[in-house]
């Protein structure tokens, strides 16, 4: 299977040609999404940031996935008068060598002129991202996300394995795998720390687990959703057991918090708990909150687990559904894309599972549209948050080379 | 109907498909009547668990008990908890159970 990817200008190879459309702010959240559903095409999606306070995170967020490599052009909308630096923004994604354009809804003639002027943009910025060229894929060019949403007592013993095979797969042919949320490795962070390629990285692996314990202890909740428990899962340390096995087999070679791009192959830990004093809330509000973060680390598509039965998908990269619950399947066939849940009923085995996730990886980096992408899903959200850079420990084999 | 042991050192077998009670289960080559109804992917007692007793699936720890629970009982946030973080459900939330 050959995966025909586009070339971008800074020579990052994308698997998906999507004009982003991006609001600075919730005041501009209405222009932005009624310029992509004006726009009518399955290419053109809405990404943005509601908060009219500056905030570091959001920044870099923005601007890795405006410079994501599925990711050939972007529109800012800004009202005008919110925080959010569009004049770094707009340099970043310039400076990628990608088409970008800026709409002030204060200056453009506010709602009315603005979207009739950014279905214009949205056209120039479509005819140029249909100029980048088609080149050859390697699998090991892929970046691959992983996160579960919905979790039972099914989801461990099906979709998170069979995702982990998948990963070990992946992993061996070079690409780089990302797991994440620490709160849900809360009770695993022994056994994950053993996996670190050096004792440094696994003292980091573990820290970031207590974090992820502090953090969640403050709030007053674990990441536990009534739905876990109602699926049979009774603690936050079982829910985290079955989590952690999405990670698979392989050494763990680093640590990334959002926005940070993976530097090799292999598989990675994506920190998505907050430094410092707990702030701005919840880390991770919804599943989505997730995803974006994995994009936002370079994420060319995310395999999403769901024993009670998630339907979302995502702006920018593609999200593949694994269900892990046998009668879930049944009633959510639709939103679904694969049934390892058969793993239950002795239909299928964990290695056939992981092996069809991993074809259809390939299938769906080749151009095969998920059905979450059918559907048209495209999620999106982001919120505030603060993080420290990573420590010197966290990427052993950067250090190396 | 047998119940799936995850790891040998497992005290508790998760259902790949819901019991009723009255039901014969097999649990370790012992056949006996399930005492209740449980669903699917839930968990029940592989022998009798004491008050405090850690419950082991995965072969890793993942809670306590808090109630005693007999071999086939359902083992949930009724008589076991998180050894780390209170869950919480829709009708109880943050009370820890």
């Amino acid at each position: 299977m050959s995966i025909q990817g586009y070339l971008r200008a800074d020579g990052r190879k994308g698997i998906r040609n999507v004009v982003a459309v991006a609001y600075l702010v919730e005041c501009a959240h209405h222009v932005a999404r009624t310029i992509v559903t004006r726009s009518d095409d399955p290419d053109v999606h809405l990404i943005g940031f509601p908060g009219c306070y500056p905030n570091a995170y959001a920044l870099k967020v923005m601007q890795a996935i405006g410079t994501h490599p599925n990711i050939g052009g972007v529109l800012l909308i800004s009202l005008g008068c919110e925080s959010f630096n569009r004049e770094a923004l707009r340099a970043a994604i310039a400076a990628s060598g990608r088409p970008v354009e800026t709409l002030v809804i204060q200056e453009s003639g506010g709602t009315a002129e603005t979207i009739r002027k950014g279905a214009e943009a949205v056209a120039r910025l479509k005819g140029v991202a249909d100029q980048t060229p088609r080149v050859a894929m390697d699998v090991s060019e892929l970046v691959i996300g992983t996160i579960c949403g919905g979790s039972d007592g099914t989801s461990g013993i099906t979709a998170n394995p069979a995702v982990g095979r998948a990963f070990d797969r992946l992993g061996a042919a070079g690409a780089a795998c990302v797991f994440e949320e620490t709160g849900e490795l809360v009770g695993c962070e022994k056994i994950m720390a053993d996996r670190a390629i050096t004792p440094e990285l696994g003292e980091e692996l573990e820290a970031s687990v207590r974090k992820a314990e502090a953090y969640y202890t403050v709030m007053g909740y674990g990441s536990f959703a009534p739905g876990n428990a109602e699926g049979g899962l009774t603690t936050q340390e079982e829910k985290s057991m079955g989590a952690y096995s999405k990670s698979g087999s392989a050494p763990i070679v680093g640590i990334l918090k959002p926005g940070d791009l993976p530097p090799t192959g292999g598989l990675y830990l994506l920190d998505v708990v907050p430094d410092g004093e707990v702030r701005f809330g919840f880390p991770n509000i919804s599943d989505n909150a997730e995803i974006v973060e994995l994009i936002a680390c370079g994420a060319h598509l995310t395999l999403f687990t769901t024993g009670r039965g998630s339907v979302v998908g995502s702006a920018v990269s593609p999200v593949i559904k694994v269900c892990a619950n046998p009668e879930t399947y049944r009633k959510l066939s639709g939103d679904m894309d694969v049934d390892a849940g058969r793993i239950m009923e002795g239909r299928g085995t964990l290695d056939e599972v992981g092996d069809e996730i991993f074809d259809l990886v390939l299938s769906v980096a080749g151009g095969r549209r998920t059905v979450s992408e059918a559907l048209g899903h495209q999620e999106f959200i982001l919120t505030y948050k603060a993080f420290d850079p990573i420590g010197p420990a966290c990427l052993p084999l950067r250090r190396a080379s | 109907m047998k119940p799936i042991l995850l790891h040998p050192d497992d005290n508790v077998l998760v259902l790949a498909e819901p019991i009723h009670a009255g039901q014969t289960i097999e649990i370790d080559g012992q056949s006996l009547v399930a005492p209740g109804d449980v669903a699917v992917g839930h968990k029940i007692a592989r022998r009798a668990l004491a008050i405090g007793e850690k419950i082991l699936k995965y072969g890793a720890p993942i809670g306590s008990m808090t109630a005693e629970a007999a071999v086939g009982a359902h083992v949930h946030m009724h008589n076991m908890k998180s050894d780390y973080i209170a869950s919480h459900t829709r009708l109880a939330t943050g009370e820890g159970q």
